[in-house]
């Protein structure tokens, strides 16, 4: 008999108040009594529609059929059968707008809560369990996958399911892309990356850190050195500025340095030697999950007041409700529609203010969101010490720059088909934020797995040949 | 893991650590630079490639002192290893189209930037002057080198402790006055220096090319830290330089940025003896 409860079986959570000042994790999980009970909720309705809406299409009513038997290693198996990082997506899927977003349960009360039962999965598993996967027999044909964030690992570790001769390249000293730069400790815990990439390298994965692609080493010498195809999945990492006055004053940064101190660098920690400034008051102007991430380390890192402002309203903001709700639960404090104007600097050179101007809501723009208008006369001082933009990032042209034949759109993202992630240049195939632009991890991941499937194919059409 | 295969100590707050990065040396031009992490707990810093040699597959650096991560470079030997070196970045030094004749122009540490400067410029048939500048006789480096990398070489010390007393800007408007025709100057030093050579060769109309040191965290474009204004427009020094046109830069804005850390810096340093401990029993295991 099913659980009718129209509720999610609610998840324990470190209190507000003690967890806006550390970094450890926020959300702390089912335990298997937890996990069990809302297993039960799940109808095992025949069309399945939630597999529909995850990207990479995980047999979730199967996994969940053996959380509610308790056969947790058994659920693991079936998640892992698809999905490559389920202790990651468990945690950083925004599964409203996904699985849970067509669960039949959702129609009437609150679906199942697919994500938390995910990531009890995972947890469970690394604890108990933590068998590295066995190599595959090799096949010894040679790929290359540039980047190492979710994208790159999931196509990894598809290709090398297949028995594939991977080698993945990362520019940085650690794998991970965003899950270790970006997504703070308090999200996702590092060990839990770290953890899947330990499996990869079981597979037999080479994972070659400190590798800069299109200047280390470039796609063409790839080739000439014998890998026969090559996955480029290296993201979105280019920060934007406004372009207004004073954002090259000491104490304006970019989300991505802002968060790439603190969680890849650990300057929350003492014991490591990158430094970060001490803000008083911090503003953080834009409105999406990056936005969030970056005001909730200002206050863990200290901050007394930190402020996120956001030129449309509430409704409108692209951050995941639950992040919102963490973080106002956490006292940061939001300035909806109300967009910058200028940084002000003292004499040092240092910000000490941001002068800002109220906005209201017009019609809808191409995007359908209401466009935001000045409210002419409406400007006033935010006095800050600090500024942290995080209005969104784009594709890094570096790669596209020393690869020739890889065409882009005006966007700056490399043009990929569709369903196969081929690009312009043969052998060459792309996914995630490098060919959407900023996305969400999971998007990632569902490119990293159709790339992985067309070079398969690829490869084996020109080996029979 | 890179391997330091060679450590000289060039003055008392200058080393050079040759190390074995062979895919580097292999690419590695004039002008660009690494990024390094000496051990697990380090923080990234940037250091322009002093040399390279693509046979050897070897890139040498050249750094000061100045504060914890140098001092914990500094103290490392033949035969140990750097966490994490990574490059070549930055775009390599560019020449006006057609230079004959070039005046590169060091001061202090940047004399170990502004020699593979010097030599590659001199490999390839161009004229080239080298005003080496420091604050006295004691801190002078690569004197002999410099000696067989240029066609003419001019030592300046502030304190006039050897060869010429005065700054380097006074030895290039006198060069320039007495009628050296200089297609560009390269000028490469503290941020100060680098602002009084421009503001030396404006007048002229001579074409000068400076290296910038803005506080880089990844060096590959994705974080902006290393953000600078020139010509009114914001660069990112990592990828769009670090060469840029001296007359276009600005330089307080710079020096401002560069001093954001220096209270933190303070304190890391601190902390060198305790890291030191811990650095020890790392390698004990």
């Amino acid at each position: 008999m099913p659980n009718m409860s129209l509720t999610k079986v609610p998840v324990p959570e470190q209190d507000a108040k003690v967890r806006s000042r550390n970094f450890e994790e926020v959300c702390l999980g089912y335990t298997r009594e937890q996990a069990m009970e809302e297993a039960t909720r799940c109808l095992n309705c025949k069309n399945k529609p939630c597999v529909g809406g995850c990207p990479v299409n995980i047999h979730i009513p199967e996994f969940i059929a053996k959380v509610a038997e308790g056969d947790f290693k058994a659920a693991y198996e079936i998640i892992s059968d698809t999905n490559a990082l389920p202790g990651v997506s468990g945690r950083v899927c925004p599964q409203e707008s996904q699985c849970e977003k067509y669960c039949v349960r959702g129609i009437k009360g609150e679906p199942v809560a697919i994500g938390r039962l995910e990531r009890f999965v995972a947890d469970w598993y690394r604890e108990n369990i933590n068998e590295m996967p066995v190599k595959p027999e090799s096949n010894g044909i040679r790929v290359a996958v540039v980047g190492s964030g979710p994208a790159g690992l999931t196509c990894a570790s598809d290709l090398a399911k297949q028995g594939y001769q991977v080698t993945m390249f990362e520019a940085f000293h650690t794998a991970g892309g965003v899950l270790v730069y970006g997504i703070p400790e308090f999200r996702l815990p590092k060990a839990i990356v770290a953890n899947e990439v330990e499996k990869l390298t079981a597979m037999g994965v080479d994972l070659e850190t400190d590798m800069v692609v299109g200047k280390t080493y470039t796609i063409d010498e790839m080739f000439e050195e014998g890998y026969e195809a090559v996955f480029v999945g290296s993201g979105a990492g280019l920060p934007m500025f406004m372009g207004i006055e004073g954002e090259t004053l000491a104490g304006v940064y970019s989300a991505n340095e802002y968060l790439t101190r603190i969680n890849l660098m650990k300057a929350y920690l003492n014991s490591y030697d990158t430094p970060i400034k001490k803000i008083k008051r911090a503003a953080i102007v834009g409105g999406g999950n990056v936005a969030m991430d970056a005001a909730r380390c200002a206050m863990r890192m200290g901050a007394e007041h930190v402020y996120v402002v956001y030129r449309r309203g509430e409704e409108e903001m692209p951050a995941r409700r639950e992040e919102i709700h963490h973080a106002k639960e956490e006292g940061i404090e939001f300035l909806f529609l109300n967009n910058p104007v200028k940084i002000l600097g003292d004499e040092k050179g240092c910000v000490w203010a941001m002068e800002c101007i109220k906005m209201e809501l017009g019609e809808p723009d191409a995007s359908g969101r209401r466009r935001p208008i000045e409210v002419p006369g409406s400007e006033f001082e935010l006095e800050v010490d600090a500024v942290i933009m995080s209005l969104g990032t784009s594709p890094n042209p570096l790669i596209r720059s020393t690869t020739p034949g890889l065409d882009i759109n005006k966007k700056g993202c490399l043009i990929a088909d569709e369903e196969t992630m081929a690009t312009t240049r043969e052998g060459v195939y792309a996914g995630g934020d490098a060919v959407t632009g900023a996305a969400t991890v999971i998007l990632a991941m569902g490119a990293g797995k159709k790339a992985a499937e067309a070079m398969d194919k690829y490869l084996k059409e020109k080996h029979s040949k | 893991m890179v391997k330091i295969v060679r450590k000289k100590v060039l003055n008392p707050s200058v080393t050079l650590l040759e190390v074995e990065a062979p895919l580097i040396a292999r690419k590695a031009q004039a002008g660009q630079f690494i990024i390094l992490r000496v051990d697990e707990h380090g923080e990234r810093i940037p250091l322009t490639i002093a040399d390279y040699d693509r046979e050897k597959g070897t890139v040498t650096i050249i750094f000061q002192k100045v504060g914890l991560t140098t001092e914990l470079l500094g103290d490392l030997n033949e035969g140990d290893s750097i966490r994490d070196f990574v490059g070549p970045l930055g775009l390599p030094t560019e020449l006006p189209e057609g230079a004959k004749r070039v005046c590169v122009v060091g001061g202090g540490v940047g004399c170990a930037i502004a020699y593979p400067q010097a030599k590659s410029l001199h490999a390839q048939g161009i004229g080239v002057d080298v005003i080496a500048g420091f604050r006295s006789k004691d801190i002078v480096i690569l004197e002999e080198e410099f000696k067989a990398a240029c066609d003419n070489l001019y030592i300046t010390t502030d304190d006039g402790s050897y060869m010429e007393k005065g700054f380097v800007t006074d030895k290039l408007k006198s060069l320039i006055d007495a009628g050296n025709q200089y297609d560009a100057v390269i000028a490469i030093g503290p941020i100060p220096m680098m602002k009084f050579v421009s503001a030396v060769t404006k007048p002229y109309g001579i074409k000068t090319i400076v290296s910038l040191n803005p506080i880089m965290i990844d060096g590959t474009g994705m974080c902006g830290g290393c953000r600078v204004t020139v010509g009114g427009k914001m660069k990112f020094a990592c990828v769009d330089g670090p060469d840029f046109d001296g007359h276009e830069v600005d330089f307080d804005e710079l020096m401002s940025r560069n001093t954001v850390y220096r209270g933190e810096e303070a304190e890391e340093k601190q902390r060198h003896a305790c890291r030191m401990d811990e650095l020890a029993k790392e390698m004990i295991h």
